[in-house]
C-alpha cells in the first residue's frame, strides 16, 4: 500500500481528493489535515510517499510547512492560486492541480507520480524542490523554524543576527536562538538587503539593531548590538555596511 | 534632463567649432583690410569672446524665464539691448588695447555691419533657447500623459480582478465539484448562492447607494458560501439593530468581512466566529465587524489591513474624511469599525 495524506482547509476539498483517489486501490489515504500544524505531526508519524498540499493554510503556508520537514514525501500541491509562481517548482513537484480540477486532470497527475521511477527520486525532486523556495516565504515576511517539536513563526524584523553553524543556520531573534537547515547564502540572497547585511563570512546582521560599530585590532572591526553582542565585520563587510548606512 | 542646451555635449562642440571659425575668419578678413595681425587677432578676439558671453547668458535668462506665446516682443526687446551693451563693451575695450586712429575710425564706420551680425547671433541663440525648452516641456507633458494612461489602465484591470475575485470563486467551484456527487441538492444551492452573488456584484455600482437591507442580503449570500467552503471551523453572528431603511455606499461591506475571515481563518487553527454589527449612533450608521487573531504571530502578517485600504479610499472618495475606518484589537480580538455618515 501507497500512503497519502491530504492537506487543505477546506473539507469539501479534501473530500474532493479522496472521491478521486476511491479507484486507485493501492493508494490508502491514511489521515486528512486541516492546516500544516496537522500536516507536519501526520506526515513525521506516518512517512507516507504522496502528500496533496494546499497553498495557503491557517498559520503557515503549504511552503512554509514543506520546509520543516526532514524527510519530505513527493507532492502534488492542490491550489486555487497561480500567482506563487508555480511555473518555478513545475519541475520538482509531482504536479501542481489549479482548482477545481477534473478528474481526468488529477488521473494525469497521479500517472506522474505512479510511473516516476523511483521513491529515491521522488525523494530528491522534492528536496530541490524545498531548496528552490522558500524565497516565497521569506517575502512574506517570516522565517517559519522546528524547536524541540514545536513550531514558530519568526517574523524577519524581530531577527537580530544569523550565524552560520556547519550545516544549519543559527536565527537570533529577541535572544532566543533557532537553528534552520539553510545556507548563510541563502538568506543574504533572500533577505531585504536594505535590512539585512552580510558582514562576515559567517554573519549577517539586522542593521537597526546596531547601536555603533567599533574598531577591532588591526584594521578589522566589530558591530556592537542593542543586545550588547558584538558582532565580528571583515573588510569587504565594512564597506557594504559604511555604504548602507551612509557613512 | 537638461536644463539648458549648453548642458549637452554636443551642443558644446558645436558652439565651440562656430565661435572657433568665426573668430578666425573674421581675424582674416580685418588682414586683407591692411590691418596688422595683433590688431585683427585682438579686434576679433574680443568681439566675439563678448559675444559668446552674451549668448551664454540669454541660454542662462531662458533657463529661468520661459516666455509665454506672443510674447516675442520681450525677446526681440532682450536680444537688441544685450547686441548694444556688447557693441559699447567691446568697443570700450578694444579702444584701450588698440589705440590707434585709423582703427578707431574703422570701428566707427563698421558699427552698423557689427550691430546686425550680433543681433543676428544673439537671435538665433534666444530662438534655439526657446525651441529647445519648448520641446521639453512638450515631451515632459507626453511623458505625464503616458504614464497618466498607464496608471489608469491598471487600476481598472485591478478593479476587474478585484470584481472577479478568482481565489474565492475557484475555491467556490471546486468545493460544488466536491458537492455534485454527495450532496448534488446542496450543490444545486451553492451554484445559485455564487450565482446570486456575482450578480449582485456585477450589478452594483460603486457610487450607488443601497439599504442596509440589501448590502446585508449580498453579505449573507457571501457568508453563507464561505461557511459551505470552511465546514464547521468558520461560524458567522450577524446583529442589525439599525432601521432597515438606512443607506448605505453598495459593496462596501464585503471586503471589510472578507478581511476579518481571512484575518481569523489564516491566523488561527481553532474555530472561529466573524460577528457584524450595526446599529445607528447619532446621524451615523456604525458597523463593527470582530474577528479572532493571534497578536504573536500578526505582526509577521503584511496582509492584515490590505483589505481595508481600499474601503478607506472609498469612504475618503465620498465624504472626504480619513477617520471612517477604524481598527483596534482587545486580547484575542480584532475589531474593524466603519463610520457611514447619513
Amino acid at each position: 500500500m501507497i500512503k497519502a495524506v491530504i492537506i487543505d482547509d477546506e473539507p469539501l476539498a479534501r473530500a474532493l481528493v479522496k472521491e478521486y483517489l476511491q479507484h486507485y486501490t493501492q493508494i490508502e489515504v491514511v489521515q486528512e489535515c486541516n492546516d500544516g500544524f496537522e500536516g507536519v505531526k501526520a506526515i513525521n508519524q506516518h512517512q507516507p510517499s504522496l502528500i496533496f498540499l494546499d497553498i495557503q493554510m491557517p498559520k503557515i503556508n503549504g511552503f512554509e510547512m514543506l520546509e520543516l520537514l526532514e524527510n519530505p514525501p513527493a507532492v502534488i500541491f492542490t491550489t486555487a492560486f497561480d500567482e506563487y509562481a508555480l511555473n518555478a517548482f513545475e519541475a520538482h513537484a509531482v504536479d501542481y492541480l489549479l482548482k477545481p480540477f477534473s478528474k481526468e486532470r488529477f488521473d494525469k497527475a497521479m500517472e506522474k507520480f505512479l510511473d516516476t521511477t523511483s521513491v529515491h527520486q521522488q525523494k530528491e525532486n522534492t528536496e530541490k524542490l524545498v531548496n528552490n523556495m522558500g524565497e516565497s516565504a521569506l517575502q512574506a515576511g517570516r522565517v517559519v523554524v522546528k524547536t524541540g517539536g514545536k513550531i514558530r513563526i519568526i517574523p524577519i524584523s524581530t531577527i537580530d543576527y544569523l550565524e552560520a553553524a556547519d550545516d544549519y543556520v543559527k536565527i537570533i531573534s529577541h535572544g532566543e536562538c533557532f537553528l534552520k537547515k539553510r545556507t548563510m547564502s541563502f538568506f543574504e540572497k533572500s533577505l531585504p538587503k536594505d535590512q539585512f547585511i552580510r558582514t562576515h563570512r559567517s554573519y549577517i546582521i539586522n542593521i537597526h539593531q546596531i547601536t555603533r560599530i567599533d574598531p577591532y585590532e588591526k584594521d578589522g572591526h566589530v558591530a556592537v548590538l542593542r543586545s550588547g553582542v558584538k558582532i565580528p565585520v571583515s573588510k569587504s563587510g565594512y564597506s557594504v555596511l559604511r555604504e548602507v548606512l551612509g557613512l | 534632463m537638461s536644463n539648458s542646451p549648453f548642458q549637452t555635449a554636443r551642443f558644446r562642440i558645436i558652439a565651440a567649432i562656430f565661435w572657433f571659425g568665426m573668430s578666425v575668419v573674421q581675424a582674416m578678413v580685418l588682414q586683407l583690410y591692411g590691418f596688422t595681425l595683433r590688431m585683427s587677432v585682438l579686434d576679433s578676439a574680443v568681439s566675439n569672446i563678448l559675444l559668446a558671453g552674451c549668448s551664454v547668458l540669454i541660454a542662462v535668462t531662458f533657463q529661468y524665464y520661459n516666455p509665454q506665446k506672443n510674447r516675442y516682443v520681450y525677446i526681440a526687446g532682450l536680444v537688441i539691448t544685450l547686441t548694444i551693451v556688447w557693441l559699447f563693451t567691446s568697443r570700450s575695450i578694444l579702444m584701450i588695447l588698440v589705440d590707434a586712429n585709423d582703427y578707431n575710425e574703422f570701428f566707427s564706420t563698421s558699427i552698423t555691419l557689427r550691430f546686425v551680425f550680433g543681433m543676428l547671433v544673439l537671435g538665433c541663440m534666444a530662438l534655439v533657447s526657446v525651441l529647445w525648452h519648448t520641446i521639453q516641456d512638450q515631451q515632459e507633458i507626453e511623458n505625464r500623459k503616458t504614464e497618466t494612461q498607464k496608471l489608469s489602465k491598471e487600476a481598472e484591470l485591478f478593479k476587474l480582478r478585484q470584481q472577479l475575485q478568482p481565489h474565492f470563486l475557484f475555491n467556490s467551484l471546486n468545493s460544488i465539484n466536491a458537492l455534485i456527487t454527495v450532496q448534488p441538492q446542496q450543490a444545486r444551492k451553492m451554484i445559485q448562492q455564487l450565482s446570486d452573488f456575482f450578480r449582485g456584484t456585477l450589478k452594483n455600482e460603486e457610487h450607488q447607494w443601497v439599504s442596509l437591507e440589501q448590502e446585508m442580503q449580498h453579505l449573507n449570500l457571501y457568508l453563507e458560501i464561505e461557511k459551505v467552503r470552511f465546514g464547521h471551523r468558520l461560524q458567522t453572528e450577524v446583529l442589525n439593530e439599525a432601521d432597515a431603511t438606512i443607506k448605505i455606499p453598495s459593496l462596501l461591506l464585503q471586503p471589510v468581512v472578507e478581511n476579518a475571515i481571512k484575518f481569523g481563518l489564516y491566523d488561527t487553527t481553532a474555530d472561529i466566529v466573524i460577528t457584524i454589527r450595526a446599529w445607528q449612533q447619532n446621524n451615523d450608521l456604525k458597523v463593527e465587524v470582530t474577528n479572532p487573531f493571534d497578536p504573536e504571530t500578526s505582526a509577521s502578517n503584511k496582509g492584515t489591513g490590505f483589505g481595508l485600504s481600499s474601503v478607506q479610499r472609498r469612504l475618503y472618495l465620498l465624504f472626504s474624511r480619513n477617520d471612517l475606518v477604524q481598527t483596534s484589537s482587545q486580547q484575542n480580538y480584532f475589531i474593524t469599525t466603519i463610520t457611514i455618515p447619513q
